[in-house]
């Protein structure tokens, strides 16, 4: 007891050396809260409260709309191929950049950077330009009958190009940090290049990769500037449900925009949700590792 | 199985990390490369390993030439400095890797790689870690364990990468006789890299030092030590003294003393450096019959049995401060403290000519 009753001062004393005054600490909580709630909670409140305004009928109704299901169902065809596809790219990128050395590397992985920096318009112009009517194989596809701009497949060309990032960004730091140690051992053991891959390097960097899909998804179902360019808004054929979203807003239909937008905010609930809890696996993870390199 | 090294050189970018090395190592035979960072010991285990391939020279195994086989093929075990346990399985998974990975119709059943494994993990002492992960594990138990990895696939040969260079000074010391001792049940052809020459010096049969990727010399422990080839050998194990002469004719002068060395019979009024082990320094408080050298003593320190001295040449042409050390009773014997004067005679020493300093 009296151990206790010495150590609680001697604690407190320190944490009050190193803390800033109370009123400063409060009245910077109270502006983080302030602001989150003005420009994050409270828009987000009123998009679930503009849609439900006029009861649940026509919130219900503006979803199974013919034109309304099919922006649905558009959107998750292209995150069904985009996502796949980045992942099968980021996970070879990643790769080729953290376990090997190579010319032209560094020009790489500005590459991969570049949707990032560049605008998602002219992400979505570049297309137009390669493959429109005017543009460099549009007589050539439209002698074969083959349409991109202001089709699906367009769509998903311009989606898997704005998603490139994600996956790999989330993955180069890892399996650097990594290293090649644990696939040498494999290699000298007698693993093939297969057997190494999924049961020495993909066990170590399953939460990152997964972290990158979550976030990847996100931005394909989310994607609005660079497929608005591509898609021609072809209300229930090239339509996604951010441009759905737009047309109906555009129309006064804020009731069914709102709806559909409502459902985006779900999937960004949905996706924060995955992502605390992935992070978690993965800051474990990084825990682990650390104390592998503690007493190293 | 032996191993023998034709001429291998690796260059690294603008680093030449190997530069025509040769040497052979015997069936059965705990070898040491022992050299400081930089100097292609690493490397050379790693081309030995097939983890590296070398741009000229061939590696032999056994009398064949393996320099192209793939390390997967090549059946050694090698243990990483830092372990390289699969951090995602299970200890026993860990050593039962090499096992599992094999094709189909070579794959033990599954009772038989669970009896190996076991029979393994006691081997290294530690079968109640079983179902750990390699995190819950202390460093020396890692590299147990990565040891015990490297056994299941009955290696032909052990390839170990500063095997202890992460672990503390204690347990460092309990694993290398641990080594030394599992290597004479075993009688695995065993190739180990450090930079610690009392770690070479104690556990190897031979030792391999090496220089800016060449090799120096190559001898039993006592060979390398008493007798080192070259003043790069004799700086790196151990501590050194330094002394500057001349050598004419097959005798040597260092200051007044005068000594017989034949081996440099056909010099010619040349500079020349003595190397002599602090232990192999001579003191007395008074000058005997035989020529010595005047010091003064700067610094008394006391380690364990031993007493350190630093001494300063009297007279200059001496730059570095001389390192003696006797024992606790002669310090006692020669009531030494700071500031005395004292004569200083080398006892045993080697002469290298024509080096700069």
């Amino acid at each position: 007891m009296s151990a206790i009753a010495l150590a609680m001062p001697g604690a407190a004393r320190r944490a009050r050396a190193i803390q800033e005054p109370a009123w400063v600490r409060w009245s910077l909580i109270t502006l983080a809260l302030a602001f989150l709630t003005l420009f994050l909670f409270v828009p987000l409140v009123s998009v679930f409260y503009e849609a439900l305004r006029r009861g649940v009928e026509v919130y219900f109704a503006a979803i199974v709309e013919a034109d309304a299901l099919s922006a649905i169902k558009l959107t998750l065809i292209t995150a069904a191929i985009a996502v796949p596809l980045n992942l099968v790219f980021g996970l070879a990128a990643a790769w080729a950049i953290a376990k090997f050395e190579f010319r032209g590397k560094n020009l790489l992985i500005t590459l991969i950077d570049l949707p990032f920096s560049v605008s998602p318009v002219i992400s979505g112009l570049i297309y137009v330009l390669i493959f429109g009517l005017q543009g460099w194989l549009g007589p050539w596809l439209a002698e074969h009958d083959i349409k991109i701009i202001f089709a699906a497949p367009g769509i998903v060309l311009a989606t898997i190009f704005i998603t490139v990032p994600f996956v790999a960004r989330e993955l180069i730091p890892l399996m650097q940090a990594q290293g090649t140690e644990e696939e040498e051992a494999a290699v000298v053991l007698g693993a093939s290049g297969w057997q190494t891959f999924f049961r020495v390097t993909l066990p170590n960097i399953k939460w990152g990769l997964l972290y990158g899909a979550i976030l990847c998804n996100a931005r394909a179902m989310g994607e609005f500037g660079a497929v608005s360019v591509v898609s021609g808004h072809i209300r229930g054929l090239t339509n996604t449900m951010p441009l759905h979203v737009e047309i109906l807003y555009n129309e006064y239909n804020f009731a069914a925009a709102f709806a559909v937008a409502s459902l985006l905010a779900l999937l960004a609930l949905v996706t924060l949700a995955l992502k605390t809890l992935v992070e978690s696996r993965t800051v474990q993870e990084k825990k682990e590792r650390a104390d592998e390199h503690r007493d190293t | 199985m032996s191993i023998e090294i034709r001429n291998l050189s690796k260059q690294f970018g603008t680093f030449a990390a190997l530069r025509d090395v040769s040497l052979e190592v015997q069936s059965g035979e705990l070898l040491a490369l022992l050299g400081p960072s930089g100097s292609g010991k690493t490397t050379l285990l790693r081309v030995i390993a097939g983890l590296e391939l070398p741009d000229t020279g061939q590696v032999l195994f056994h009398g064949e030439d393996s320099t192209d086989q793939h390390a997967r093929d090549r059946r050694v075990g090698f243990v990483f400095q830092h372990y390289a346990l699969f951090r995602h399985m299970t200890i026993f998974e860990n050593v039962a890797f090499g096992l599992r990975v094999r094709p189909k119709n070579v794959r033990p059943r599954e009772v038989q790689i669970r009896e190996r494994v076991l029979e393994l993990l006691k081997l290294v002492q530690l079968d109640w870690l079983a179902d750990r992960y390699p995190h819950q594990l202390s460093g020396g138990q890692r590299q147990r364990i990565a040891l015990a990895r490297a056994l299941a696939v009955e290696p032909k040969m052990l390839l170990l990468d500063e095997p202890f260079g992460a672990l503390d000074a204690k347990v460092r010391k309990e694993l290398r006789s641990w080594l030394r001792r599992l290597h004479d049940d075993m009688h695995i052809t065993s190739v180990f890299v450090t930079h610690d020459q009392e770690e070479a010096l104690e556990v190897a049969d031979r030792v391999v030092v090496m220089n800016e990727g060449r090799v120096e010399q190559i001898g039993t422990p006592d060979e390398v030590y008493e007798r080192p080839a070259s003043p790069f050998v004799y700086e790196f194990l151990g501590h050194v003294n330094l002394f500057h002469g001349r050598v004419h004719r097959g005798r040597a002068w260092i200051g007044d003393i005068e000594v017989e060395a034949p081996e440099h019979a056909e010099a010619e009024e040349q500079e020349a450096v003595a190397y002599v082990r602090p232990h192999d320094i001579e003191i007395e408080r008074v000058a005997g019959s035989d020529a010595a050298l005047r010091a003064r003593v700067s610094h008394v320190l006391s380690i364990g049995p031993s007493v350190r001295l630093e001494l300063i040449l009297e007279g200059g042409g001496q730059r570095a401060p001389i390192q003696a050390e006797i024992s606790k009773d002669r310090f006692r014997e020669l009531k030494l403290v700071q500031g005395d004067s004292v004569f200083i005679r080398p006892r045993r020493f080697e002469l290298f000519p024509n080096r700069i300093h």
